[in-house]
């Protein structure tokens, strides 16, 4: 008998705890792997694994800590796709990130952002690199504090204020580039 | 302060985390500096976009139904629910299903009560958790216990016997408060669980063990016992042989 079916309790506890945040999961997942059925496979495997250390889980919010499982999952794909001879997907996203690492070229005077739709900010969110993505999805979407992203990737609150500062100026670097290009 | 700092600060602005005394601090920088301003009004601008924009992606039904289907089921019929429908079946097998299902309902509890003996074992060993009331004196740990719970756990000194008093402390199992009585042999704690029960009928001890912890079990004077420790279960024993022996001679003495 499997260590977790013979404990009818500790599922129900972990059910409880952790398939309110299964949307939450699945997003960060979306926006690491930006695959909608590696994401699937990563959340899957991200809840086997929590449900097998939740003994382990000794801390009041629980959303950090299935982040955390899922940063782990994910970086083993990240190796996986690393390691596959045809890297179709990597080339052509290196590119499109290579304008993002300028700062904003803007000058003082305020830009305002014209209202996107949900699909092309998404678009501009995925083309952020990494670990300035995670951090923002995780503060923008995912709403953890400071405290609770430092938990779930494991760096100091100021690494994780440094990123965010970073992930925003590059956003907003594509979102006014974007901008540009349109008029 | 610095536009350097400034800009990292200011995010920290949006987001609400930082205290009054920063939060002033970028404020009062802001106010100063055009370039800063700028970024803070483009910066609360966007995220406020963001946020009126659904960003979120919603879990696949079926990766739900993947995930609840690897989980294990309380709904799943087990053992009990079987023999639930089956006490439900008939009159007739209903009262044959009464006796078995009390001897495998038994069990379970025990089971469970078993691990909850074990956890609050291991809780009691954290800095801090492991006496309400610290005394040898058997004298000072008897009456911490009187109001405080319904039953008067026997408070015996084994220091003679090789096991020394440390103290008392309320614990809670399976929702109802009960006593634990703290004894130490050499680096060894263990925790003698005292609660009452309607049976008053003797039970020999019995030892067993969960997760490298011996937890010896018995009944006596409508008492029931769990003696919790990582001491060998041959100590154990021996534990449990005295704290009798000594129980025997209180009440003939």
């Amino acid at each position: 008998m499997s260590p977790t079916s013979d404990d009818p309790d500790k599922a129900r506890r972990f059910r409880e705890a952790a398939l309110p945040y299964l949307d939450d999961v699945y997003t960060l997942a979306r926006y690491l792997l930006r695959d909608a059925s590696d994401a699937e496979d990563a959340v899957q495997e991200c809840y086997l694994r929590a449900l097998r250390h939740f003994d382990t889980f000794r801390g009041d919010a629980i959303k950090p800590w299935l982040f955390a499982i899922l940063r782990n999952v994910c970086n083993a794909e990240y190796a996986r796709r690393a390691n596959r001879p045809s890297a179709i997907d990597d080339a052509p996203e290196a590119a499109e990130q290579t304008p993002l690492w300028r700062e904003s070229e803007a000058g003082p005077e305020t830009e305002m952002l014209r209202r996107r739709d949900a699909t092309a900010i998404r678009k501009l969110i995925d083309a952020l690199a990494e670990p300035f993505k995670e951090t923002f999805v995780l503060r923008e979407i995912n709403n953890l504090s400071y405290r609770e992203i430092a938990d779930a990737v494991g760096a100091p609150v100021g690494t994780v204020m440094s990123r965010l500062a970073r992930a925003r100026a590059m956003l907003r670097a594509a979102w006014t580039a974007e901008e540009e290009q349109s008029k | 302060m610095t536009c350097d700092e400034a800009k990292i600060l200011l995010h920290a602005l949006i987001d609400g985390e930082l205290d009054a005394g920063h939060a002033r601090e970028v404020e009062a920088h802001v106010a100063t500096c055009v370039a800063c301003a700028a970024d803070l009004a483009a910066y609360r601008d966007m995220k406020r976009v963001l946020a009126d924009t659904n960003l979120r992606y919603t879990a696949p039904s079926q990766l739900r139904a993947r995930i609840e289907a690897s989980l294990p089921r309380a709904e799943r019929p087990n053992r009990r629910a079987v023999l639930r429908g089956f006490a439900m079946g008939s009159a007739v097998s209903a009262l044959a299903a009464t006796g078995l299902l009390a001897v495998v309902l038994r069990q379970d509890d025990q089971q469970r009560i078993l691990s909850e003996m074990v956890s609050a074992h291991l809780r009691s060993l954290q800095a801090g958790h492991l006496t309400d009331v610290i005394s040898t004196d058997q004298h000072t740990v008897k009456p911490w216990f009187n109001g405080r719970l319904d039953v008067a756990p026997p408070v015996i000194d084994l220091t003679a016997q090789g096991f020394t008093l440390v103290g008392g402390r309320l614990d809670y199992i399976d929702a109802r408060a009960l006593g634990a009585v703290v004894y130490r042999r050499r680096q060894h704690v263990i925790n003698l669980f005292v609660a009452q029960t309607a049976n008053t009928a003797l039970r020999p001890p019995k030892t067993e063990t969960m997760q490298g912890f011996n937890c010896r079990h018995w009944t006596n004077r409508g008492l029931n016992f769990w003696a919790v420790s990582d001491l060998g279960a041959d100590e154990l024993a021996e534990f449990t042989d005295k704290f009798e022996t000594a129980m025997k001679a209180n009440l003939e003495g």
